[in-house]
């Protein structure tokens, strides 16, 4: 499958990136990284897909 | 007290080759009394194929080696004629907890099913599961079966021909030559056989190091696996406990990379380390300790010529998942048959090449598993670290981040998906009965399925009729016929699904070859035809 990650689908950017950069306040290197790598586990929960996932992880790796 | 592994269980002899003129041919030769050999001889014997199993050894094997045996092990050494003796002493366990820190996050049923006879694994020392194994090969050698074992017998030269192998083996008395038609090598990971042809044996060593203490206490622990990441015991580390039989419990505790092996060893620093995870009341004895460092590797081709490889010889895993001496059964239950048939006359030579298909298949696959499981002991980056970190502190609240947590996938048997041997399927049947699939075990009459089926080609009809006997291609086949009221639930959910009747044709290893919904002997002759007897289907 093809994946429409070029297509802008966020509700809300400009709130979701602050909410984003809001859940790291207060926390440091170490927590902040142990914050997004749960994260990325629940999000790909959500997204669940092997298909999906396995191209979201190749158009990560593009930068 | 006298230890079992310092008694010689098969003390040498002077055997009548050492006096031969010429060599003395033997259609079978193993090399290796352990767990693999042992099984291997008493599934060839007990066709009646003679067989030589040499050792440098006259003992069962020392110290704490393989402990669990798979429900798969235990189903081969029922076909085997041993099977009530390894459960009746074997610690039966289903259970097993995960602890992150002090903290349980997950559990599992390796067996959430019912309709089995075997439990998923029995906990059992090495050198008993042996010593079962050498009291079942005197029994059948009292029976007349042609098994000799031959200890203090090394190995010392092998010179490969076509058609044979001229071993020379280094006896108390001196040396002898031998020729085998086959040579089997079941001589363990640093295999001498494997060293002597000098064919490689290829993978990855993981830096890590670990330390085994099996300790005799009377202690109120469940029989389950515990398995802890972090512990307060060894921080930063793994740490694993199982019981054995006769009060032993298993201890496995993680140590790391950079450590000086031999001061890790002393009593002095065991003996605190294991007070602090034990509990300073707990009263226990050091039986034995060791340190292991592991490696995931196979060879590329376990069938040489006619020099084969099974067990540890061919491949190599962590103990993480039980993946080591069961799937050296496993091995063995699939050559043994196929030997069978060509020593016979019954199959061509090349049979003997899918021997090589389907386990090196299973080899992959157990090294998968097994790398995977060490991959999350033991993060090998900073991110696999805090990735690993996440899972466990995720695996409390989510379900899915606990079917993350990997302390070890523990051993099943092989499906031999794309096997050349596997016949025509039908796919409304159930997925987990395809062809190559070993059986699932069922209530069947007033026993159990696999007790009945296995050492034969077998033809299972449900809800339909089959011969009672048949004969194909020079091989005899048994036939069962299960009428639809004789049908239980848990044969017609694993074997029909939907259909009302089905076909199966069963190999001797208790694996699936061919199914059809109707009785169609031509069908089942052209199943055999391509299995045992076409050459060029395994080119």
């Amino acid at each position: 499958m093809t994946l429409a990650t070029r297509e802008a689908k966020l509700e809300r950017p400009d709130d979701f990136y602050a909410d984003l950069l809001a859940a790291h306040d207060g926390l440091c290197k170490a927590e902040s990284d142990a914050f997004n790598a749960r994260l990325i586990l629940l999000m790909a929960n959500q997204i669940a897909d092997r298909e999906t996932l396995k191209a979201l992880l190749s158009e990560a790796r593009k930068r | 007290m006298t230890k079992l592994f310092e008694v010689p269980l098969y003390p040498y002899r002077p055997c009548e080759d050492l006096v031969a003129d010429t060599p003395v041919r033997h259609p079978v030769v193993i090399v290796g009394a352990g767990p693999v050999g042992l099984a291997l001889a008493i599934d060839l014997g007990l066709s009646g194929i003679p067989v030589v199993v040499l050792d440098e050894n006259d003992k069962v094997s020392v110290g704490s080696r393989a402990i669990c045996f798979s429900k798969r092990s235990l189903e081969i050494f029922d076909r085997l004629g041993c099977g009530d003796e390894m459960v009746a002493k074997g610690v039966v366990w289903n259970v097993g907890k995960v602890f992150s820190g002090n903290r349980k996050v997950y559990e599992f049923n390796l067996l959430p099913e019912a309709g089995h006879k075997r439990p998923a694994f029995i906990n059992l020392q090495q050198y008993y599961c042996e010593l079962y194994l050498v009291e079942r090969i005197r029994a059948l050698q009292a029976e007349g079966k042609p098994i000799e074992i031959r200890g203090r017998n090394r190995v010392a030269n092998l010179v490969r021909s076509d058609d044979h192998t001229l071993v020379t083996v280094e006896t108390p008395d001196g040396a002898y030559n031998l020729q085998a038609d086959w040579l089997i090598a079941c001589d363990g990971a640093g295999s001498p056989t494997r060293h002597m042809l000098d064919l490689d044996f290829v993978g990855r060593v993981f830096e890590d190091n670990f330390l085994i203490a099996d300790v005799i206490m009377k202690a109120d622990f469940p029989t389950e696996r515990w398995f802890w990441f972090d512990p307060p015991f060894n921080r930063d580390q793994s740490a694993l406990l199982h019981k054995q039989p006769d009060g032993v419990w298993r201890i496995d505790l993680q140590l790391g990379w950079d450590i000086d092996k031999e001061e890790e060893k002393k009593p002095e620093n065991v003996l605190p380390r294991l007070k602090e995870m034990l509990g300073a009341d707990v009263d226990f004895d050091l039986d034995w300790v060791s340190i292991y460092t592991f490696q995931c590797r196979r060879m590329e081709k376990f069938v040489h010529g006619r020099v084969i490889f099974a067990g540890d010889s061919a491949h190599q895993v962590s103990p993480f998942g039980a993946r080591g001496a069961n799937s050296g059964f496993q091995d063995a239950d699939n050559l043994a048959w196929k030997l069978k048939l060509v020593l016979t006359g019954k199959a061509r030579e090349s049979l003997l090449q899918s021997y090589g298909y389907e386990r090196e298949l299973a080899a992959d696959d157990n090294i998968l598993n097994s790398s995977r499981s060490t991959d999350f002991i033991t993060p090998k980056s900073e991110i696999s670290r805090i990735f690993r970190d996440a899972v466990l502190d995720l695996s409390e609240h989510h379900a899915f981040a606990r079917q993350l947590v990997n302390s070890g996938r523990l051993s099943v048997p092989q499906t031999y998906d794309g096997s050349p041997l596997n016949g025509p399927d039908v796919p409304e049947l159930p997925d987990r009965t395809r062809p190559g699939s070993p059986l699932v075990d069922a209530p069947f009459r007033n026993g159990w399925l696999l007790d009945r089926l296995g050492s034969e080609f077998h033809l299972v009809g449900l809800g339909c009729e089959v011969p009672e006997t048949l004969e194909v291609c020079g091989l005899h086949l048994r036939g069962h016929c299960l009428a639809a009221p004789e049908i239980g639930p848990e044969l017609r959910s694993r074997y029909l699904g939907s259909a009302q009747q089905a076909v199966y044709l069963i190999r001797p290893d208790q694996h699936v070859a061919a199914r059809w919904t109707a009785f169609d002997p031509a069908a089942i002759e052209n199943a055999f035809t391509s299995m045992i007897v076409r050459e060029e289907h395994l080119q």
